[in-house]
């Protein structure tokens, strides 16, 4: 049911018509950073501003809603904005990947490959992959419009002559298409693939630094690397204690005093699916047939 | 003012932008696609889709060029009073209406600075027919390749050339409409 | 055994329930009313106006009781509030030479036309707490005068007679709105102006105080202070004319700075500006500070590399809802950004093992 003190969705027409023109021109120079008008929303700058104005823009009534943060759906600020929209679009909402016909997230992409009907909303705190180098708006700019990432490589390659290896492992910088240099937001790299060659539109919104960016369906999506070091999408070198998956992204969990520890799926739905489907991890507890975590 | 000028538009203004908005976004994330886009009953010549191209994308802030017959008291007048969009000169406008002839020589539109690349006109263009035969499409939003009846090829080689500057086009007819931005690589066939 | 942590929906409802509760305190103690606090912490509601950019003492004042008393939480329950208001048109820009001043001091002129007016001023109270208001009692009425009719002409006016003050060009070009377009930098001086009025009030003072300090020191005097009521215009096109739909009250802060000329510019004064919502001194005289750090480039100064010369630094960090969000969301779940650094961290550590053990061995 929506609230109907609040327009759908609660952005004004005016204000979503601004963000739906800016997310056109991102979906146009995909990975370039289109300034948007961000408003002041009824959550804090840095908790999913930018991400909430973009959902905003692009839900529909019969659309059906996914948050994550950290991969959970659970996760309080996930609930949080879950709600917002539960009131103020009257939307359904899933925790399933699958069924879900936009998915809002916070640091991680879906374990679960993504559809066509599909569109991904990253939200995005420092949309500038350039930023840790020049702090300067009025510098990266020239730098992106020249095409100049020199700055990226040399310290890409500090890294490298300092550890043995790219000291990059979440936010990590990606070119597309050819052309502009896109923070992918503090995704771990792990997840980087997934970007590249995705049948789902994926937007980035970030609120305090009002930019938007985009990358259409199938874009070329290549992390930075150099030939003798190439790029290294790893992850825990285990696999996860509840349903046994090699393939997810992990998190560790102290489990006592002792130092005693396990690794579970990050993405909490994959999790889920896989352990309905029969999948025991090396210290699943004992579940009934058919019953749920 | 004309009774027709207050008719025409949303009923429902926030769901069925929210609607157009998504077919609009869909065709511009997947060049050459045809998407429906209804909802909008604009006074001839436009077209349902280009109507609802600009009740949704189009306010006091979007200044908007009608070319060719385009450029006639009842579009102006039905514009004016459901957009309040300004309408402009080539060399200023954010969105262009047209049909194919009128809107030459497009290097008059806006494509963008190379800091603000983004700061381009949308063209809309007026088709007799939305197709997907013709040109080829490749480049983001398109799998391997796609087809799409482009008016001709040249002229949108020329724009990808100007890359990340450029146009961007949505082409409507009835209550159909696809896209094209400036990243797609254009080919005949 | 690990359970997965549930139930964040329950948890938050349960927060916002013991929150609510700690808001009204010991019910044994009266409850604060809204109106008590717009009259008597007038104060507090002023800066809630002035960096929640809306001019409303009732909802400043409904802000600060939700808020529990923190100023920057209410100025963001304002912000959020204000940016669902329809924009049905913009006013007239005020007449602050019209203004009905409470108080208007000039430091640079012992006196001027319209006199110096201390107003209702903390300057000269001794800072002894006063332990009356402890207890319960009448205030005793202050003495009035009768107001001065006419306007008050600005100080600076008289300084531009005679041509020892650089004067501000006329423009009828429409400012940008802070609000409602992205920031562009370089930003022009209305654009700064507006930054700087709503920023954070503790950040400019700070600023200011850098350039009284030596960093990009600009050699300030308060050429004139004034506080009042100024009335509010808009023209209505089915008027054609302007009509006053209300009043507000203002802090205005001219200063004179010296300036010792260039090789094109005779030598003359310049001028800081500051302009904020409400009785708000403080940040008024400190935004003017900055103000006039911030234009070296259009005066021909040489930029000292201060920090209050930086107009990116300045206005990208001036508003304090947006560093409060940031700064605070970093108490938001980053686990799986820890645990990617947490494998790198263990790769390189494992990897520097490896190379040193065989030299170790040796």
């Amino acid at each position: 049911m929506t609230d109907q003190s609040y327009n759908f969705a609660y952005l004004d027409e005016q204000t979503k018509r601004m963000i739906r023109r800016a997310i056109l021109k991102g979906l146009a120079i995909p990975g370039y950073q289109v300034p948007f008008a961000s408003r002041e929303m009824p959550m804090p700058y840095g908790w999913g501003t930018g991400g909430v104005q973009v959902s905003a823009a692009t839900l529909m009534p019969d659309d059906t809603f996914k948050v994550i943060d950290q991969g959970a759906d659970d996760t309080t600020n996930a609930v949080s904005i879950r709600k917002f929209f539960e009131k103020t679009a009257g939307v359904a909402t899933t925790e399933e990947t699958e069924k879900a016909t936009v998915i809002q997230t916070r640091h991680r992409i879906p374990e679960t490959p993504l559809h066509e009907d599909q569109v991904l909303v990253y939200q995005v705190p420092i949309p500038e992959p350039l930023r840790f180098l020049e702090p300067r708006e009025t510098e990266t700019r020239k730098m992106h419009s020249l095409e100049e990432y020199g700055l990226m490589h040399v310290k890409l390659y500090e890294d490298i002559s300092q550890h043995g290896a790219i000291a990059t492992s979440y936010a990590y910088p990606v070119k597309v298409e050819g052309r502009y240099v896109m923070d992918p937001s503090p995704i771990p790299k792990f997840d980087n693939p997934k970007m590249a060659d995705c049948p789902a539109i994926q937007l980035f919104g970030a609120g305090r630094e009002q930019r938007i960016y985009a990358l259409p369906p199938y874009s070329r999506v290549v992390s930075l690397d150099f030939e003798d070091h190439p790029f290294d999408p790893s992850k825990a070198d285990h696999p996860c204690d509840l349903c046994g998956a090699e393939d997810s992204y992990l998190d560790e969990v102290i489990t006592d005093d002792a130092g005693g520890r396990m690794f579970v799926c990050s993405d909490t739905d994959y999790c889920r699916a896989r352990r309905e489907a029969g999948h025991v991890g090396a210290q699943a507890p004992a579940m009934k047939e058919g019953a749920g975590a | 003012m004309q009774a027709d000028t207050l008719k025409g538009g949303f009923a429902d203004a926030s769901v069925q932008s929210a609607k157009a908005f998504r077919a609009a976004m869909n065709a511009m994330a997947r060049p050459g696609r045809i998407e429906l886009l209804d909802g909008a009953r604009p006074p001839a010549p436009m077209s349902r889709a280009a109507g609802a191209l600009i009740l949704t994308l189009c306010d006091p802030e979007t200044p908007i060029h009608l070319a060719g017959m385009h450029d006639c008291p009842d579009v102006r007048a039905w514009i004016a009073f459901h957009t309040g969009a300004p309408i402009a000169e080539p060399e200023s406008a954010s969105f262009v209406l047209g049909n194919w002839p009128s809107l030459h020589p497009i290097s008059r539109f806006p494509k963008g600075t190379p800091d603000y690349p983004d700061r381009s006109a949308t063209l809309i263009v007026e088709m007799p027919e939305l197709s997907a035969t013709g040109a080829r499409l490749s480049g983001p939003g398109v799998k391997d390749v796609t087809g799409f009846a482009l008016p001709e090829v040249a002229s949108f080689q020329a724009n990808a050339a100007l890359y990340p500057l450029g146009l961007d086009f949505f082409f409507t007819c009835g209550s159909e409409a696809a896209a094209l931005p400036r990243s797609t690589k254009v080919e005949s066939t | 055994m690990y359970v997965a942590v549930k139930g964040g929906e329950r948890a938050i409802d349960n927060a916002h329930a013991w929150l609510a509760e700690e808001r009204r305190g010991d019910t044994s103690v009266a409850e604060l009313s809204t109106s008590q606090i717009r009259e008597q912490l007038a104060l507090a509601v002023n800066r809630v106006m002035a960096e929640g950019s809306l001019y409303d003492p009732d909802l400043a004042a409904l802000a600060i009781k939700q808020a529990r008393g923190d100023l920057i939480e209410a100025i963001f329950l304002i912000r959020a509030y204000r940016t669902t208001l329809p924009r049905l048109g913009a006013s007239e820009p005020v007449e602050t030479a019209k203004m009905a001043c409470d108080r208007r001091i000039s430091a640079t002129f012992k006196d001027a036309p319209g006199g110096q007016v201390l107003g209702p001023t903390f300057d000269y109270t001794h800072r002894l707490l006063d332990f009356k208001l402890a207890a319960e009692g009448e205030t005793p009425q202050a003495p009035e005068a009768e107001p001065a009719g006419g306007p008050t002409p600005h100080i600076t006016g008289f300084l531009n007679r005679e041509g020892v003050i650089q004067s501000e060009p006329e423009g009828d070009e429409i400012p940008p709105d802070l609000t409602r377009e992205p920031m562009e930098l370089p930003a022009n001086r209305s654009l700064r102006l507006q930054s700087l009025s709503r920023g954070d009030e503790g950040f400019i003072l700070s600023m200011a105080y850098s350039t009284q300090r030596g960093y990009a020191r600009n050699h300030a005097f308060v050429g004139e202070l004034r506080i009042g009521a100024v009335a509010v215009e808009m023209e209505v096109p089915e008027l054609g004319f302007a009509i006053e739909i209300g009043e507000i009250t203002l802090t205005e802060c001219e200063t004179v700075n010296q300036f010792t000329g260039s090789k094109t510019e005779p030598a003359q004064f310049t001028r800081g500006y500051g302009l904020v919502f409400g009785q708000t001194e403080r940040k008024a005289i400190s935004m003017a500070l900055v103000d006039r750090a911030l234009r070296w480039k259009e005066l021909g100064e040489e930029d000292q590399g201060a920090p209050a010369q930086d107009e990116e630094f300045v206005l990208m960090h001036a508003d304090n809802i947006q560093a409060t969000g940031f700064l605070e969301h970093i108490k938001l779940p980053h686990y799986v950004d820890f645990q990617s650094e947490l494998e790198l961290v263990r790769k390189l550590r494992r990897e520097a093992q490896a190379t040193s053990m065989p030299e170790a061995a040796e």
